[in-house]
């Protein structure tokens, strides 16, 4: 049964409710996108800032940081990062840029902004939980934030808290900071459930007639099958780390050995989270890029309904390949190689994204607008990350370079050159409709060429600092002799991210500019076929005057006998002999 | 009243009480499926977490039955699962549009939960007297976390139920306006599952 | 090279950087291939005024061909790590005549633990010292490891091995050195404050050097023995 059928009648209308109502506590999915936006932009900046510190330290080993001396003795005595510092800022870097940065820019921003406008909904299934969605983020980041200031520092067992390490107080001096990570993560975690089930509902139930599942574009089918991951994962992270937290509060031993608990239940439980969580960090970035690349090159997307199941397939291998991050843990090695079986496999449909994304750009024409060129720039950076994966997934040769820097390396190549580009081409992309005004074109690809440079020219390296058997979450590497002459690659990689960080200013500034005395935009600048397009820019309240009816699928662009490059959803495709989806 | 709440109604969103989509099963309903999903997720986490603790190691663990009140459990457990009955009653009376009935059974509904939740906290006193607390050993710590987050989700139920028997009472459920009753129900069925598979493992077996 | 693999001193160490050649040149060309198309595409296909784009939505065929071919390289990867890992980590492969050494890894040392003269671990003769692990060139050991406290990971680089330390589980690692001399070790699970600190050293003897070695153990032994709990031998070695 495809035909899709809603009986919601669409209206849009004058909102006519206090300020507090319509920008504050709005239930409105687009406001709770901006909300988003804002709030996941400020972690990124914090998450940045965290990351200068442990660069500072790396490149520069037991020297005073500038500003250094505004710090806390206690912290950073003389200015210099003092190491329970320094494995503060590892952890906290990993924490913010994973939960407070890229999850709620790619999941609360896109899904959110999205889903209803390209489904042809007026809004999302259940606004008003959409709303405490957002708030909950509010509790939570304060926690993790406090985390920072409170007696004994933050966390730093890693944004993995391992236990035993994590569960006491006795092998790191953190108390306090460690449980409000925890208290932070739960509420985290629900916040995200409700998400979940709101893009869950909206998507199957909520689609205008004529949208069916293979007419949906590829982002909506994107943040569908994240928002499915996150209710099948975020649940069992819940469970594990109120466990932690009871070891830490009353008295309990899930994870201590003393007592019969068991250290590796945590990285079970664990990583059966965090495998998964990868891919809700990887596909919705995914599914922009394949909207925005179909646009940028004129041109369907290439084997529309494999990347659909290379998406599924993805998700569903996806769950059963989180051994890959405990070759070394001491499980049973046996069992560790049918983890390696599966990983392999996840690789393949991986690889038939990318081909077909080429497949795309293959006699298109191509437009390199800000939006592209980021996307563009997912596809490279996201293809070095996949095949460092790969060298991971041998577990011998895991044996070596597993918890060294070649893992950091493709760390920062799928998230940062994958999924924070294809969140930039997001954001350039829909800014338009999001605010009613475009981002400066040429700041845009300013802002791109250079954090392109600066971003390959600070993460590069680390590959070979992996290579050469630089461990992770290292205070000073030099205590280590074979460590010292890869020095100069550290202090050229801190130079490198002092810079990427500096480029960040350009987007910002384009940002504030635009929104302060930006032109109108047009309504379609891109001139794209999504609903969303077809709504004033911001779209009123309730989205659409009447509900749309789809035609055809999302990427009809080039049609030959069409009047224009592209078609959008709502307007019939010209006559054709053949018939067409 | 707003032009804008004029429009959008009172309850259920943008989908409202009638919306139905692809899968033909209603909104309302559809999330909670999918909430309970995740509900499943989180209890699989700590019961699994049970199972490796219990059988997959060789730590100390003694006989439940030496510990746990047993008789009064089983008695609770058959409260609990009467007022699944009475919640069955409750939407087979709001379907045939019979408010008294509906009244009746979501009271009887309320009464079991709390009675269940009351019953739970006297057993939580008793045991923890005996000495019986979470930093007792393996047992102690997952008793106390399975039957503690079951225990607060059946509370959360209570005051939904609480909550929803009210707005029966002003008549929100009339004239086949009865999603919300399903929509309840199919929590509090969840919960007393949940209920049945933790009573069987940690108790009995 | 300073930049690259420390120089391999471990049986193992040799296929270990094979595998990790082959991967690199098989990943090497993929990335070659797939990053020049896209690079000849964005070039080629770039919006020219008189050219429209080609409204074609996909090709079964290649679709497959561009699944199978990597499906049966990566397959065959896998097929090949797995004898050398089950050679690595599998207990039931290790050499009967191996020598066991004991490993205790605590914030933020490595106690290890010899056998002494009679070649046995586990009674009065043993002896144990702080963060230097010292080996015979070509013999077999076995390393019976747990940790104290938190989670540890022994790492030797130049051996390419590492094994996760956990308390309360005992885990055992095949070692057999090729060359001589003196390598590091670190810890590569993050354990504390002094994570970056937990430094050791292999040393990696002759025979004769060994025999030398222990002989100079019998008095400095003694104290690191008692430390740790053993009783001390209180006599020098053979």
């Amino acid at each position: 049964m495809t035909a899709a059928g809603t009986a919601v009648p669409a209206h849009t209308h004058v909102d006519d409710r206090p300020f507090i109502r319509k920008y504050v506590f709005s239930t409105d999915h687009k406001i709770i996108g901006i909300q988003f936006l804002f709030l996941s932009l400020f972690f990124l900046l914090v998450g940045g800032l965290l990351a200068m510190g442990i660069r500072w330290q790396l490149g520069f080993p037991g020297q005073a940081m500038p500003l250094g001396g505004w710090l806390p003795e206690g912290v950073a005595p003389g200015g210099v990062v003092s190491p329970k510092t320094y494995i503060g800022l590892v952890t906290m870097h990993g924490t913010f840029m994973i939960f407070f940065a890229v999850m709620p820019l790619l999941v609360g921003v896109f899904a959110n902004y999205l889903i209803p406008l390209k489904i042809g909904a007026p809004d999302m299934a259940f606004p008003r939980l959409n709303m405490w969605s957002f708030w909950l983020m509010i509790p939570s980041g304060l926690l993790m934030t406090a985390s920072l200031f409170v007696l004994g520092g933050s966390s730093v067992a890693g944004w993995t808290v391992y236990a035993p390490l994590s569960n006491t107080p006795d092998y790191t001096g953190v108390h306090l900071g460690q449980q409000l990570w925890c208290l932070s993560i739960v509420i985290f975690g629900l916040s995200s459930l409700l998400g979940s089930v709101n893009y869950i509902t909206t998507v199957i139930n909520l689609r205008a007639p004529g949208m069916t599942w293979f007419r949906l574009p590829l982002s909506v089918w994107a943040l569908f099958i994240t928002a499915v991951l996150a209710i099948l994962a975020v649940p069992v992270l819940a469970g594990a780390v109120i466990m932690l937290f009871f070891d830490q509060t009353i008295g309990t031993h899930f994870y201590l050995p003393a007592s019969g608990g068991q250290p590796l239940m945590w990285q079970h439980l664990f990583w059966f989270f965090g495998h998964p969580e990868v891919y809700i960090l990887i596909l919705p970035a995914m599914g922009i890029v394949s909207d925005i690349i179909a646009n940028g090159a004129r041109k369907p997307i290439f084997g529309y309904v494999s990347m659909v199941w290379a998406m599924i397939g993805i998700a569903f291998l996806g769950f059963i390949v989180w051994g890959h991050h405990m070759f070394q843990s001491g499980m049973n090695p046996t069992l560790a190689s049918a983890f390696m079986v599966s990983t392999i496999v996840i690789a393949v449909p991986s690889a038939i994204k990318v081909f077909n994304w080429l497949g795309t750009l293959w006699r298109g024409s191509i437009h390199f607008t800000t939006p592209m060129l980021n996307a563009l720039a997912f596809v490279s950076m996201f293809i070095i990350g996949g095949l460092s994966g790969i060298f991971m997934a041998s577990t011998p040769v895991d044996m070596y370079i597993h918890g060294t820097y070649f893992i950091v390396a493709h760390i920062h190549y799928v998230l940062f050159g994958g999924s924070l580009f294809a969140i930039y081409a997001g954001i350039y992309f829909w800014f338009p409709k999001m605010f009613g005004k475009q981002l400066d074109e040429r700041l845009g690809k300013v802002h791109f060429a250079l954090t392109f440079v600066f971003y390959n020219l600070t993460f590069f390296p680390m590959h070979i600092l992996g290579l050469g058997g630089e461990m992770r979450r290292i205070y000073d590497p030099t205590v280590y002799d074979y460590l010292k002459p890869m020095q100069p690659i550290n202090v050229f990689i801190t130079v490198s991210a002092f810079l990427l960080f500096a480029s960040q200013i350009v987007m910002a500034w384009n940002i504030v500019r635009t929104l302060a005395r930006g032109k109108k935009a047009d309504v379609n600048p891109w001139h794209d076929c999504g609903l969303e397009w077809t709504v004033p820019s911001p779209p009123p309240h309730g989205n659409f005057e009447t509900t749309p009816t789809v035609y055809h699928g999302p990427y009809e662009f080039s049609v030959p006998g069409a009047p224009a490059d592209y078609v959008p959803v709502n307007q019939p495709l010209p006559a054709v002999p053949e018939g067409r989806r | 009243m707003t032009a804008h709440a004029a429009t959008h109604g009172m309850a259920g969103g943008a989908g409202g009480e009638h919306a139905q989509g692809a899968v033909g099963v209603h909104t309302q309903k559809l999330g909670m499926w999918v909430f309970l999903v995740s509900e499943v997720m989180f209890f699989t986490a700590l019961i699994g977490s049970y199972i490796i603790l219990r059988w997959g190691t060789n730590a100390e663990w003694p006989e439940p039955r030496t510990v746990l009140a047993i008789p009064i459990t089983a008695a609770n457990t058959f409260i609990l699962i009467c007022s699944s009955v009475s919640m069955v009653k409750a939407y087979a009376a709001a379907v045939r549009d019979d408010q008294p009935g509906l009244k009746k059974w979501l009271l009887l509904t309320v009464l079991g939960g709390a009675t269940f939740v009351s019953v739970q906290a006297f057993e939580y006193h008793h045991l923890v007297e005996k000495g019986f607390l979470p930093s007792s050993g393996l047992f102690g710590a997952s008793f106390y976390t399975m039957t503690g987050f079951h225990g607060f989700h059946v509370t959360c139920g209570v005051l939904s139920m609480i909550w929803v028997t009210i707005r029966a009472f002003r008549g929100k459920y009339a004239g086949g306006r009865f999603h919300g009753i399903e929509t309840i129900g199919l929590y509090w069925h969840f919960v007393d599952l949940v209920w049945i598979i933790l009573f069987t493992i940690v108790y009995l077996i | 090279m300073h930049w690259w693999f420390p120089g391999n001193a471990s049986s193992v160490g040799g296929k270990v950087d094979s595998l990790f050649y082959v991967i690199l040149y098989i990943t090497g060309a993929v990335f070659v291939l797939v990053e020049a198309t896209l690079l000849v595409f964005l070039v080629r296909y770039r919006r020219k005024s008189g050219r429209t784009a080609e409204h074609v939505e996909g090709s079964t065929r290649a679709e497959i061909i561009w699944t199978a071919i990597p499906a049966v390289i990566l397959v065959t990867l896998a097929l090949v790590s797995q004898p050398l890992w089950s050679k690595i980590k599998d207990s039931d492969t290790y050499p009967r005549n191996a020598v066991h050494v004991g490993l205790e890894a605590k914030q933020f040392e490595w106690h290890f633990t010899y056998p002494g003269p009679d070649g046995k671990l586990g009674d009065d003769d043993d002896f144990m010292k702080k963060d230097t692990l010292h080996l015979v060139v070509d013999r077999d050991y076995v390393l019976e490891m747990t940790a104290r406290d938190v989670v540890h990971s022994l790492f030797i680089p130049a051996f390419r091995l590492k094994q996760d330390l956990v308390p309360g589980m005992d885990i055992r690692m095949w070692i057999k050195p090729t060359r001589t001399g003196t390598f590091e070790m670190a810890c590569s699970e993050l354990c504390g404050l002094g994570h970056y600190r937990m430094r050791g050293v292999v040393v990696v003897h002759t025979p004769q050097d060994y025999a030398a070695w222990l002989v100079s153990q019998g008095a400095a032994s003694a104290a690191d023995s008692a430390a740790a709990g053993l009783t001390p031998s209180g006599k020098g070695a053979p």
